[in-house]
């Protein structure tokens, strides 16, 4: 299910005052208007290189980017019960040194990829306890959490290992084949299925009702008589988790293990979670919004590669101005629902 | 002797919708003590906002003469300068700053712009030996006490050279010892011709320091009671004569008629003892007992501070306080409400007092909101049923009048009296036998008002056993069967109906036990 069917279903179900209505749904303001620069950016570029229109480039939005989109799906429910998770980024590099050292000593590769995600979740396990323990602030202690899965790396190995296992390689050059001589990776099927989950996990169950109460009003919650500490802990978990998954998804890719891998990816999944329109502060945001975040950084950087002439380091400058303005927008938002 | 210091006449000062003030008369004489008495909400503390500056001198009418002089306050910091030092209910000192940077902070002794710590903390050791605080000025302002810290507000209104000492309240956080000790520095002070004026409700506070009472009423300045009757008074300080002036408000408000039709107890509550969260020498609620009826509205009336929410969230889920203890009992068998979840399954409800901080999730819409409680109630297997969801929120936002265009609307979009209707709707499809309400009608206009009274009447006739926290007598008096007063956390009074006035009430109210 898309958010504009979800829009249409709600917009035909209450018909009664259609004004008022639109103006009730002001909290899919930032997360549609990311849409909208989406799609103005993809027909820019499709004025500008007649290449760009094609299908495939549009899918390889999502081949380049599914360890991001499952790094910013896990964020999204952090950042919803207005926590942060800064380790994501070291536990993808770990995860995926982790598994290309044990595939090279000849481990089963389902055995190895159970295991990074034990220990991913471990580490956000340990990071949400210690977090609900101790009452510390988020960002402290998965800033710790990012420096004690980095010093993992460095321990493990200074050098680049090449994954040369079978399963591995196999997932990395197979295809998909859509209709229209489109592919995708078998990455993309697995990062829209983790995108589904999270979608009906955050809007149909209780869980996901109490990430967003806490977000919103953490005392109220607790005073509803909410499970707030367990929940507070298990999005963390989550986190961890989806972190280790985007470190196998991110070996699929690259074939490697490199312990300064995914450096600073942390920061592009919150840049995707903010840009998609997810309140910093928690509360409100869509974890589709988070997906066009993603695919709003990737469009950015398709853009610096067609033009040829630009740095890459254009793509970071892009981002940052196209952050401040979300950051912008949600200050209108807020100030106006406060 | 009466030469008048100040002078406020004609005050009058409005915010959207209210008049808070409405042509205020105060006068205050050199060297005296001055109280300032009145319900809650009745216009105190806006009236010394006003006096201070914090409300600047063109957002209300009305003329402040200070020495014979005309006063255009825009800040704080000018009236600071005339020698008027306000000391709020929360004291507004840094935690991790010693008490001499506090006592001098945005005053700090520093010729040519270097500060001269040295003389920092010899002055400030020399006004805390004013005060009676035996205290190294070094010492941060976060290990000494709250009556303690009340001291060094006051040291850092003697640094200033105040001439006129306004205090809200200040006894309001403190426990006996300390408020002594604070009302005695007071009249300590008064003998080196510092003139007070205090904000208080404490009858027996107010008869031991006061030279001079004035009342406010809804705004209003009922009259000026002076030690002996004596000139420029209207009458002798005493307890009956204050109760009279405070509450002599007519009942002309509506309230819904009901026949009660009381039945079995439903809920009892056994010496509840209630801790201070964070000062353990301060006892919240002492050995309070109270009980609740099938079909009765019990009311609790108490003046600030004297413990009512904290009486009422101690029970809901151990949500306020430490060190809990006494027993609660639901038809006769005990019952555990040390967790909210626990609580809410025994069938108790909670609506607070803070809708905005504690009552709703303000960026979420009223169907999420309504089902929050409850959600188990919608939910298979963790799996929430989104349309019963719709439907169950469409049902009361017509049984409630919830005036919004569709249940998808945001809470903080809503009126007062409409976000109060969400919150009673979340807790009624929880389905309790027990609601507590506190203050259901802070905030919320007239109309609204009336509106609620009728859901509460209505909740009573179904079974419901209600508890409901007001500081609106009148509205106690219009609503409840049976009503309990509260007093510095001490169970004063429980008045039948048919006994209670607001005479009886406040009484109870400003009595206080040994």
């Amino acid at each position: 299910m898309s958010l504009s069917s979800t829009l249409a279903r709600r917009a035909a179900g209450k018909t009664a005052a259609p004004r008022r209505q639109l103006r009730g749904n002001a909290r899919y303001a930032p997360t549609l208007a990311t849409l909208g620069l989406f799609l103005a950016m993809f027909a820019v570029g499709a004025g500008m290189y007649p290449s760009f229109l094609s299908g495939q480039v549009f899918l390889n939005l999502f081949i380049d980017n599914t360890f991001l989109i499952v790094l910013a799906v896990g964020m999204t429910f952090v950042i919803l019960t207005g926590g942060i998770d800064l380790s994501v980024g070291a536990v993808v590099a770990l995860s995926m040194m982790v598994a290309a050292t044990l595939l090279q000593q000849g481990w089963n590769p389902a055995a190895v990829i159970i295991l990074v995600l034990l220990i991913g979740s471990t580490l956000g396990l340990a990071m949400g306890l210690i977090i609900h323990y101790f009452d510390i602030q988020p960002f402290i202690v998965t800033l710790a959490g990012m420096f004690l899965a980095r010093g993992l790396c460095y321990v493990i190995s200074l050098d680049s290992i090449p994954v040369t296992e079978g399963f591995f390689t196999g997932m990395a050059q197979a295809q998909i084949p859509l209709p229209g001589e489109l592919f995708i990776s078998p990455g993309v099927v697995l990062a829209l299925a983790i995108v589904a989950a999270a979608f009906f996990v955050l809007h149909h169950t209780r869980f996901g009702r109490t990430v967003y109460a806490i977000g919103g009003n953490e005392n109220s919650a607790m005073l509803m008589g909410l499970p707030v500490r367990t929940t507070k802990v298990l999005v963390y978990v989550l986190s961890g988790l989806c972190s280790a998954i985007a470190g196998i998804l991110f070996s699929f890719y690259s074939l490697s293990g490199y312990s300064l891998a995914a450096q600073g990816m942390e920061l592009d999944a919150i840049a995707a979670v903010v840009i998609g329109g997810t309140l910093l502060t928690g509360g409100t945001g869509y974890v589709l919004g988070s997906v066009v975040g993603v695919l709003v950084l990737g469009i950015v950087q398709t853009f610096i590669a067609y033009d040829g002439t630009l740095s890459s380091w254009w793509t970071k400058i892009v981002i940052g101005a196209l952050l401040l303005a979300f950051i912008l927008l949600q200050r209108l938002f807020t100030r106006k629902t406060g | 002797m009466n030469v008048p210091i100040l002078q406020m006449r004609g005050i009058t000062k409005t915010f959207p919708g209210v008049k808070a003030l409405q042509d205020v008369t105060l006068d205050v004489n050199r060297g005296e003590v001055h109280a300032i008495c009145g319900e809650n909400g009745a216009g105190k503390s806006t009236l010394m906002k006003v006096l201070s500056g914090v409300y600047a001198h063109n957002t209300f009418d009305g003329e402040i003469l200070f020495e014979n002089e005309p006063c255009a306050f825009t800040s704080i910091n000018d009236s600071e300068k005339r020698g008027i030092v306000i000391i709020h209910q929360e004291l507004a000192l840094s935690p991790y700053l010693s008490i001499a940077e506090n006592i001098f902070l945005g005053n700090e002794i520093a010729p040519r712009g270097w500060v001269d710590w040295r003389k920092t903390n010899l002055e400030a050791a020399k006004l805390l030996a004013r005060v009676g605080l035996d205290e190294n000025p070094v010492t941060p302002i976060q290990h000494i006490s709250v009556g303690k810290q009340q001291l060094v507000e006051i040291a850092k209104a003697l640094s200033k050279e105040v001439k006129l000492l306004i205090l809200d309240e200040p006894t309001a956080a403190l426990n006996d010892e300390d408020s002594n000790h604070l009302l005695d520095l007071i009249l300590h002070l008064k003998g080196q011709g510092v003139t007070s004026i205090i904000i208080s409700h404490k009858l027996n506070e107010i008869r031991k320091v006061a030279d001079a009472v004035t009342i406010i009423r809804d705004g209003k300045s009922i009259e000026t009671l002076r030690l002996g009757g004596g000139e420029g008074g209207q009458g002798q300080i005493t307890q009956e004569r204050i109760i009279r002036g405070m509450v002599g408000r007519d009942l002309d408000s509506l309230y819904p008629d009901r026949t009660p039709r009381i039945g079995e107890e439903v809920l009892r509550i056994e010496d509840w003892t209630v801790q201070h969260p964070q000062d353990h020498s301060r006892i919240v609620v002492h050995n309070a007992s109270l009980h609740v009826r099938k079909g009765e509205v019990v009311g609790l009336a108490g003046l600030m501070g004297a413990g009512r929410t904290e009486l009422a969230m101690s029970v809901f889920g151990r949500s306020y306080g430490k060190a809990v203890s006494g027993k609660v009992f639901k038809y006769g068998k005990e019952i555990d409400t040390s967790t909210v979840p626990g609580a809410i399954a025994h069938g108790i409800a909670y609506a607070t007092e803070d809708r905005k901080h504690y009552g709703l999730n303000l960026i979420e819409d009223i169907k999420r909101n309504i089902s929050m409680a409850a959600l188990p109630k919608l939910a298979k297997r963790g799996w929430v049923d989104k349309n019963r969801e719709t439907t169950v929120a469409n049902g009361y936002r017509r049984s409630m009048n919830i005036k919004a265009p569709a249940v998808s609307a945001i809470t903080g979009k809503l009126s007062g009296g409409n976000q109060q209707k969400v919150v009673l709707s979340k807790w009624m499809f929880s389905d309790p036998d027990v609601l507590i309400l506190d203050e259901p009608t802070r905030g919320i206009d007239v109309g609204a008002k009336y509106e609620i009274y009728t859901i509460i009447a209505g909740l009573a006739a179904e079974g419901k056993a209600v508890i409901v926290i007001s500081s609106e007598l009148p509205e106690l008096l219009g609503i409840c069967d049976r009503i309990y007063t509260l007093s510095a956390g001490h169970v004063t009074g429980e008045v039948p109906i048919s006994e209670a006035s607001q005479e009886t009430l406040m009484h109870y109210m400003t009595q206080e036990k040994e």
